[in-house]
């Protein structure tokens, strides 16, 4: 059973951390482009 | 097109809870293998996505290549990221599964070396699009995903052609599937799909957004030391 276990902690832990290292990408992103029309204006 | 965003994304919430239920307990359980069978629901659903996002990737680089479209290199970019994403599920389960029932984690087999290669193959076509500063990076992309997806039937056929160690194919020619068993992998199939396309609506976005940004700064640091502005 430990194994079934780990194989789905697994895919949702490499799942949960790939979507919130997008979330950081796009953080970053709406950062930029902030900083981007302030220097526009 | 704002709303349909967090309807599909509850939508596959559900499915993939579903899912989840569907192969932990409505599945019923194998008579060898025993409980560690079920890793099966998960492992077969996202080898499946990976092989249909690197397909994905593969049309849209010959697309890309074809008519020098910035959003089919977009497509291309998001699909291999995503599908390593799916890969790197495939090969963490894999060995999960094989542990108790082979005893070992891992084999130089035809079947699981073919699939390390291709996630390899995707991970350098990654690090190439991240790390390569010139102007034919998406050209020299594309090509290299050909070069992978030639990979893909290779590892999917590798189990009728070759004598390996992975099981036999219970799905399709020869396959001896149980229809319940059928029904749930299905069922994980289809909530790893909305998953994936999910993923990839958004990372497409985030990406097209990326671009906007980056040939912004280009633009903005060309103007700049004339005091265009």
């Amino acid at each position: 059973m430990i194994y079934l276990y780990a194989a789905y902690a697994a895919t949702w832990t490499i799942h949960i951390t790939y979507l919130a290292w997008v979330l950081l990408r796009y953080r970053r992103l709406r950062r930029e482009i902030y900083e981007l029309r302030k220097a526009v204006r | 097109m704002k709303r349909a965003f967090p309807v599909f994304g509850l939508l596959t919430l559900v499915l993939l809870s579903f899912a989840l239920y569907e192969a932990l307990i409505g599945a019923p359980t194998e008579r060898t293998m025993g409980e560690v069978q079920r890793i099966f629901y998960y492992h077969v659903s996202s080898a499946w996505t990976a092989f249909l996002l690197f397909l994905t990737n593969f049309i849209a680089s010959v697309v890309y290549l074809a008519k020098k479209n910035s959003k089919a290199d977009a497509v291309a970019a998001v699909t291999a990221e995503v599908g390593v994403l799916f890969c790197s599920v495939v090969l963490v389960t894999g060995p999960l599964w094989a542990r108790p029932v082979w005893g070992i984690w891992w084999t130089w087999d035809m079947r699981l070396t073919l699939t390390l290669v291709l996630w390899l193959i995707y991970v350098s076509y990654l690090v190439l699009r991240r790390f390569s500063t010139s102007s034919q990076t998406a050209v020299i992309a594309a090509a290299l995903s050909i070069f992978g997806a030639v990979d893909v039937p290779l590892v999917y056929f590798s189990i009728w052609y070759f004598r390996t160690q992975h099981p036999s194919p219970v799905i399709g020619r020869g396959g001896s599937l149980d229809a319940r068993m059928w029904h749930v992998l299905l069922i994980n199939w289809a909530a790893f799909l909305c998953f994936a396309f999910l993923i990839c609506w958004s990372r497409y976005r985030l990406e097209r957004l990326r671009r906007d940004v980056e040939e912004t700064q280009a633009l903005e640091a060309l103007l700049e030391p004339r005091g265009v502005r």
